[in-house]
This record gives C-alpha cells, sequence and structure tokens, in this order.
C-alpha cells in the first residue's frame, strides 16, 4: 500500500511540473500577445534608441526563433532570473522577493479566518438543521457571496479604520502585532467573501453525514453529542471540503490581489496591479508564475490531505 | 435526541417539509426576492434614463463645490471634481446592468449550444466539450482577465468578453446536465421515432425545458460578472475614466475616505448590494424549481 502511496504522489508531482511549463509558456507569450512589437513592450515608456533596441534584442535573444527565447526564458527562471522590470528597473526576482511575505502573512492569515469562520458556522447550522440560526448562516453566506472583498474592503476601513481608529487604514506594518493589526481588516474582509463557500460546503456535508447510519449507531452507543460530531461526523465531512480547499485557495489569491490594492498593501496583488498599468510585462510574467506555482502546490497538498483523511482513496490508489 | 427513536424523527421532519414544499407552492416569492426585484426594476430604469432622472448632470463639474459633505443640495455630497455623487451613481447603473447582462445571455447561449450537443450526442463530443469545460473550470478566472486585459491594454468590451468566455462553462456544465436529465424522457424518443434532426429535437423540444435551469443560472452569472466587471474598472482596465461606473468611482474615491466617504461609499454598497439582489433571485428561483421536481 506504501508503494501505492508514493506511486500516486509521484504522478501528482509529474503533473504539477507539467502544469508548470505549460504555465510559464503561456506567460511567456504575454510579451508577443501585447500590443506591437516585443521590443516595443520591452522598452516601455523609455525613449527607442538603437542602442537600447540592439541592448533588449540581444539580451532577450530576440533574434532567435520563438521555442529558443522561450529556452533561455525558461533556464533564467530556473536560475531564479526572472528578468528586470521595465517599471523600476529593478530585477523581478527582487521585487517579488520583497512582496512575498507580506502577501503570504495575508494569505494565511485569511485563510485561517476563514476556515475557522468558516467550518464552525457550517457546523453549528447542520446541528441546528431548519432553525431560525441555520436559515440566518445560509443568509449571512448568500451577503457574503455577494460582497467582494475590494468593495466590503472598503466599508471595513471606513467603520474601523477611520470612524472608531481601531486599525490603521493602509500599509503592511512592521513586526508581527504591528503587521497582524495591519492586515486584520484586508484579512476580514477577504474571509467575508471566502468563508461562505466554506460555510455551504460544511453545512452541506455535516447535514449529510448526521444522517447516516453510523452516526445513529455511535449515538446508540451513548457516545457523547461532542464525540459523535467531531469524530464521526466532521472526520466523514471533511472529504468534500478539503477538495474545496484548491478552489477556496484560489479564490483568496483572486480576492487577495484587489483587496491588497485597497488597503495599499505593497504584497503580489499590489505588484502585478501596478505591472499591468504600466505593461511591465517582465513583472506581469514574474507574477503569474509565483501566483500558478503556488496555485499548483496548494492542489498538491489538498490531493495529500484527501489520502491522510479518506483510507478508501489510499487503498484504491487513485484520486477520484 | 437520545429518547426519540430517530426513524420516527425522521418521518416527522420528513412530514413537516413535504407540508412545507406545498404550502410554499401557493405563497408568494420571500420578501427578501420581492425586494430584489424591486431593485432590479429600479437599476433598469436608471440603466435606461439615469443620467436625465439624476439630480444634477453626472459629468458636470464644480470645482468651487468639490468634496462637499452630504447635504445642501447633493444628498451624497460631490467628488474631487465636484460633481454630484448620487447622479454619478444613477448613471453608473448603466455600465453595472448592460455588461453583466451582455455577459449573462452570451454564455447562457454558448452554454446552450456546447450543453445541449454535449448532452445529446454524448460519445466523443461529450468527452471533447468537458474537457475543455474542465480546463476553463480550473483557471483563476478573474485574475486570467486581469492579466490578459492588462497586457492587452483593457476596456469595456474586452473585459466582457473575456468574462462571458469565462462564464459559458459553467452554464454549459449546468445545460449538460440537465439534458442528460430530459434524453431518456418519453418526448424526446417520440420526436426522434418522428424522424425529427437532431437538431431539431435539441432546439425545439428539449431547449424548452432546460430553460428554467438557464434562466435561474443567468442571476448568478449576472451577480459574478457584475463583482468581476466592477473589480476590472476598480484596477483601471475596466471602462475609461470619464465614464461614471461603480467600480471606477470606488476606486477614485478611495483618497477621499477622509473628506466625503460617500464617493466610495455609495459604489461600494451599490455593488454589493445589486450581486446580493441577483444572486437572491437566482438561488430562490433553482429553489422553486427543485420544489416542482420533488412534486411531480
Amino acid at each position: 500500500m506504501r508503494r501505492q502511496v508514493a506511486a500516486l504522489i509521484a504522478k501528482r508531482l509529474v503533473f504539477a511540473v507539467l502544469v508548470m511549463i505549460a504555465v510559464s509558456f503561456a506567460t511567456f507569450s504575454l510579451l508577443y500577445l501585447a500590443p506591437g512589437s516585443a521590443e516595443q513592450a520591452l522598452i516601455g515608456p523609455r525613449p527607442s534608441t538603437p542602442e537600447l533596441i540592439a541592448t533588449l534584442r540581444a539580451q532577450f535573444h530576440l533574434d532567435d526563433p520563438f521555442l529558443v527565447q522561450y529556452w533561455h526564458y525558461l533556464n533564467g527562471v530556473l536560475h531564479g532570473d526572472f528578468g528586470s522590470s521595465i517599471r523600476t528597473a529593478q530585477p523581478v526576482g527582487e521585487m517579488l522577493s520583497q512582496a512575498a511575505p507580506v502577501s503570504l502573512f495575508l494569505g494565511i492569515y485569511a485563510f485561517i479566518l476563514t476556515i475557522v469562520v468558516g467550518v464552525t458556522l457550517g457546523i453549528v447550522a447542520a446541528l441546528r438543521h431548519r432553525t431560525a440560526f441555520d436559515r440566518g448562516v445560509v443568509g449571512l453566506s448568500v451577503v457574503g457571496v455577494s460582497a467582494p472583498a475590494f468593495a466590503s474592503g472598503f466599508l471595513l476601513m471606513y467603520v474601523f479604520a477611520v470612524e472608531l481608529g481601531w486599525f490603521p487604514a493602509v500599509g503592511a506594518g512592521e513586526g508581527f502585532a504591528d503587521r497582524l493589526s495591519h492586515l486584520t481588516l484586508p484579512a476580514v474582509a477577504l474571509a467575508i467573501s471566502c468563508s461562505a463557500l466554506v460555510v455551504k460546503i460544511t453545512r452541506a456535508s455535516v447535514v449529510t453525514a448526521l444522517e447516516q447510519d453510523y452516526v445513529t449507531f455511535a449515538r446508540a452507543r451513548g457516545l457523547s453529542q461532542r464525540r459523535v460530531v467531531l469524530a464521526y461526523a466532521l472526520r466523514n465531512a471533511l472529504v468534500p471540503i478539503i477538495a474545496a480547499g484548491g478552489m477556496i485557495f484560489t479564490g483568496l489569491l483572486v480576492g487577495a490581489v484587489l483587496v491588497e490594492v485597497t488597503f495599499g498593501v505593497a504584497g503580489f496583488g499590489s505588484l502585478m496591479i501596478d505591472a499591468v498599468d504600466a505593461k511591465d510585462v517582465p513583472t506581469v510574467q514574474g507574477v503569474a508564475l509565483v501566483f500558478s506555482f503556488v496555485i499548483v502546490m496548494v492542489n498538491l497538498v489538498v490531493d495529500l490531505c484527501y489520502l491522510a483523511v479518506d483510507p478508501r482513496i489510499r487503498m484504491q490508489g487513485r484520486i477520484a | 435526541m437520545s429518547a426519540v427513536d430517530p426513524t420516527v424523527a425522521l418521518d416527522v421532519e420528513l412530514g413537516a417539509e413535504a407540508a412545507g414544499v406545498s404550502r410554499r407552492r401557493r405563497r408568494w416569492p420571500p420578501i427578501s426576492v420581492l425586494l430584489s426585484f424591486v431593485l432590479l426594476a429600479v437599476l433598469v430604469v436608471w440603466a435606461i434614463a439615469g443620467p436625465s432622472l439624476a439630480p444634477h448632470d453626472p459629468a458636470l463639474q464644480d470645482l468651487k463645490h468639490a468634496l462637499q459633505p452630504p447635504g445642501d443640495g447633493h444628498l451624497l455630497g460631490t467628488d474631487q471634481l465636484g460633481r454630484d455623487v448620487l447622479s454619478r451613481v444613477m448613471a453608473g447603473a448603466r455600465t453595472a446592468f448592460v455588461g453583466p447582462l451582455v455577459i449573462a445571455v452570451g454564455a447562457a447561449l454558448i452554454g446552450s449550444f456546447f450543453g445541449l450537443l454535449a448532452g445529446y450526442r454524448g460519445g466523443r463530443t461529450d468527452a471533447a466539450v468537458m474537457r475543455v469545460v474542465d480546463l476553463i473550470w480550473s483557471l483563476p478566472g478573474l485574475l486570467v482577465v486581469i492579466v490578459i486585459a492588462g497586457i492587452l491594454g483593457g476596456g469595456y468590451t474586452l473585459g466582457v468578453t473575456l468574462l462571458m468566455v469565462l462564464s459559458a462553462p459553467s452554464d454549459t456544465r449546468l445545460i449538460r446536465a440537465a439534458t442528460l436529465e430530459q434524453r431518456p424522457r418519453p418526448y424526446v424518443e417520440a420526436a426522434e421515432a418522428l424522424g425529427l434532426s437532431g437538431r431539431r429535437v435539441m432546439l425545439r423540444h428539449i431547449w424548452p425545458n432546460v430553460l428554467p435551469v438557464i434562466v435561474a443560472n443567468s442571476f448568478l452569472t449576472f451577480a459574478f460578472s457584475l463583482v468581476g466587471l466592477a473589480g476590472l474598472s476598480y484596477i483601471g482596465i475596466g471602462v475609461d475614466p470619464s465614464t461614471p461606473d461603480w467600480g471606477r468611482m470606488l476606486s477614485d474615491g478611495r483618497g477621499l475616505i477622509w473628506d466625503n466617504a460617500w464617493t466610495a461609499i455609495a459604489p461600494a454598497v451599490m455593488i454589493m448590494v445589486t450581486a446580493l439582489s441577483m444572486n437572491l433571485i437566482g438561488d430562490w428561483a433553482f429553489e422553486a424549481m427543485s420544489d416542482r421536481g420533488r412534486r411531480r
């Protein structure tokens, strides 16, 4: 059985590498998607002198065939060289590593809030199925789905930063405590829009699990409500929640791009938006690569969690 | 809980639900859905005649009265150029309504075409269509739109087109499932026995029967694309700067939070309330349909 698990992991890793190659190819093609020629895109707002054009053509191997250019690009990326930004002339790799800690903090913070709030509300709503509380939670989740983080974030900022002054309005802060207080409002805004999905899935799967015979049997054996819910119903309800993990994370990522702009947080999202604004193709390529790497990795982790939670998949050696 | 025989509890619950269903059949939709329809009507009126109904010209600048707080002839105050915020919100209903409407209808048509084809023909057609659907489905949609629209230079039409393509898979999937459900019914067999062409069976016989699903889902697509389009305008790659648009207003008003926060609060609330109404209507329509299915 251990061999099966190893084979499954190997298969997923190969798939992840293939996806990354496809994405890198797609982002590389962005250079040619931009209006005008590739060199124009690379020159950007700078004055175009013959020297600059010559340098760029040499630097980006523009005289080589497309696939050879792509090979040079891929080779550079694998060695940590993402090219340099048109907007700031800084190496893209450097800008990415500056943005990473902020975005990582915001992402993890929002993810924890989303899961904790979503799963808790989902379980309680399922336990009080068809009561006023349940209907209230379902109603709230429709509100959450309809509240994009960039809009709800502004309202949170107005109420909690401007009117009440509880949290700072903009920036990412220095040090752990300061960062925590700076990133609370953006994380809450993200959690509002993303936890709705978690609530929906948790509620539905716990309701189904509670109707199963093994739960009735566990109750008949006189186990405590707590044990029945957490050890029997929730463990079985976890599978669909984990299955949606990748989707939830992707939702957070997309929301974070816009909410970082709202709160002036200098993470990947702000970097991406500034780059898109300035048609800074190398930076857009870099951020897009990082995003897809993160998404692929998260989906890999989701698959592994699947293995840990559901022994049926371990036995069959495949993920349905 | 332990004192009650669980099977009895189950029966009681099922009975209550069945009764609830039949009662709900004759009742009006819940008040939240009715209010959503009212808002939808207001939105349509604003989208058609917003600028002429507005108390002020939405584009009229008055720098002497810039950044006024609410009150004094301007219910929501004025923005940094002295334009009336309320009038701009009303005029902004146009881009907030037309784009999502085009996306919802377009995605429904694309989805109908591929969904009917995949569900009715099955086999290789089905496999091919679903492969593409899964591929688009797995993309982080809005992110892809931001990157592509950003590199291509943005614009409202481009945003609408991209979001339509990204929304179509959800319709395709839904319509394929509904078609698969209709496929084995006697009326389809009867139509086929009459020697009608596959195209005619799909369009004239199956399509009208899956239409309710399509309409219900269109409201959800509307909500999703309203938020998506507003997001694109918010980061400056949607509408052009002079157009009154909620996403754009939110972006412009963000920096005025200390002067007249209403320049941004109003569009933010409009985006959320409109999306909420559409989601409520869509959810209600789906629920009403599944109730009807259960009764049959």
